[in-house]
């Protein structure tokens, strides 16, 4: 098994992360905060190679949060791209978005979800979306590579057009999930 | 400048800092930084927060990402400034000429009881700054370093990163509005011009 087949990235041939990618474009996406994950690899360099885009690798996603509301302070919309489990790192700053009414969407690849090997990821996989929605969070959920496209489109208008948290939940179903050679 | 028992005055060093401060933006952290900036004088161009500890510098970050040319100053505390210290990782890799923060440190969780933070004990946020790749940095202790201080953060030459100890007294509160969409949109009015409420 290639090093490529154990990480839970789209295939080559999948189109979504260049949908994705377009989107952020036509909605005028100027602050990218990421910590990467492996589904979201193919949109990140994407962004990385647009000089229009400012891609600001966290430390932790919480700073994301913080970011998008400095960012729409001074005019800018801003994304915040990561892997489910950091989701539980957002929690108390999600209170920002609510607070002040910011425009937040949130593209979540999802772990601890469909197909699971990794034990770990499952405890926050299985709280990502009950926690986004107890901070008041909106979420959309695709788990076709179809239904993609629409769910972040329904996410960046949602957010932007009513001054809130959004999230799309991408799930393991679409991305695949990690087996580490063992499946 | 000087608190009765010798340490800097934390309003006095916040007015000092923000004497001619034109179009600077500023976000201050929950807690008596939010109390300094407002008793200095409450302003569109203010952004004190009520909440999200950790993540005062990030919001000053995406701030000065939005607007290269204005310049924007995070004045916090220590506690939370130690909350989101990953984040002076991430600033420092983007490097935004156009921002600094300010600890203004009195070694204590000065909302909740006047517990110690690590400050207190040796932890150096001026050394994890350095470390953290931001070369720019100042400790404050003395009145007579201030005006060097105020001269750093209104020159925009930043990333910068300053820790003024302070006297850890407790001040009379000075409240601005609580209310989040008027703080953020007279700010976002400010900067942008009545179209923001447009957007």
């Amino acid at each position: 098994m290639q090093r490529s087949d154990l990480e839970a990235a789209p295939r080559a041939s999948a189109d979504w992360p260049d949908r994705i990618y377009d989107l952020l474009k036509a909605y005028n996406v100027k602050q990218v905060a990421l910590v990467p994950d492996a589904g979201h690899s193919r949109l990140i360099k994407r962004c990385l190679a647009d000089n229009e885009m400012r891609v600001v690798t966290l430390t932790t996603e919480e700073e994301g949060i913080a970011m998008m509301s400095g960012a729409w302070l001074g005019g800018q919309r801003g994304v915040l791209l990561m892997q489910s489990s950091g989701v539980g790192n957002c929690i108390n700053m999600l209170s920002l978005a609510t607070l002040h009414r910011t425009p937040m969407p949130m593209l979540v690849t999802m772990r601890g979800d469909f197909g699971e090997f990794n034990p770990a990821q499952v405890p926050m996989g299985q709280a990502t979306q009950p926690v986004l929605e107890a901070m008041g969070t909106l979420v959309n959920r695709a788990d076709s590579p179809d239904d993609i496209a629409a769910c972040v489109e329904a996410t960046l208008k949602f957010a932007y057009n009513t001054y809130r948290p959004t999230a799309t939940l991408i799930g393991q179903r679409v991305i695949g999930a990690k087996t580490f050679g063992k499946d | 400048m000087l608190s009765p028992n010798g340490k800097l005055h934390r309003r006095a060093l916040v007015a000092a800092v923000l004497e001619g401060r034109g179009d600077m933006a500023v976000i201050a952290g929950l807690g008596a930084p939010a109390w300094d900036i407002t008793a200095v004088g409450d302003t569109a161009l203010n952004l004190p927060l009520w909440g999200g500890m950790g993540g005062a510098a990030m919001i000053g970050l995406g701030l000065a990402l939005a607007q290269p040319e204005r310049r924007v100053l995070v004045i916090t505390g220590d506690g939370e400034m130690l909350m989101g210290v990953g984040s002076l990782a991430t600033i420092s890799v983007q490097g935004p000429k156009n921002l600094s923060i300010l600890v203004c440190d009195n070694e204590h969780y000065g909302e909740t009881g006047m517990q110690e933070t690590a400050t207190g004990h040796g932890v150096d946020l001026v050394a994890m700054a350095r470390g953290a790749g931001i070369k720019h940095t100042m400790f404050v202790t003395k009145p007579d370093e201030v005006a060097g201080l105020r001269a750093a953060i209104h020159a925009g030459a930043g990333p910068f990163f300053a820790v003024a100890k302070i006297d850890a007294e407790t001040l009379p509160l000075v409240l601005p509005p609580r209310e989040g969409v008027i703080l953020q949109s007279r700010m976002r009015e400010a900067i942008l011009g009545p179209a923001a409420n447009l957007e």
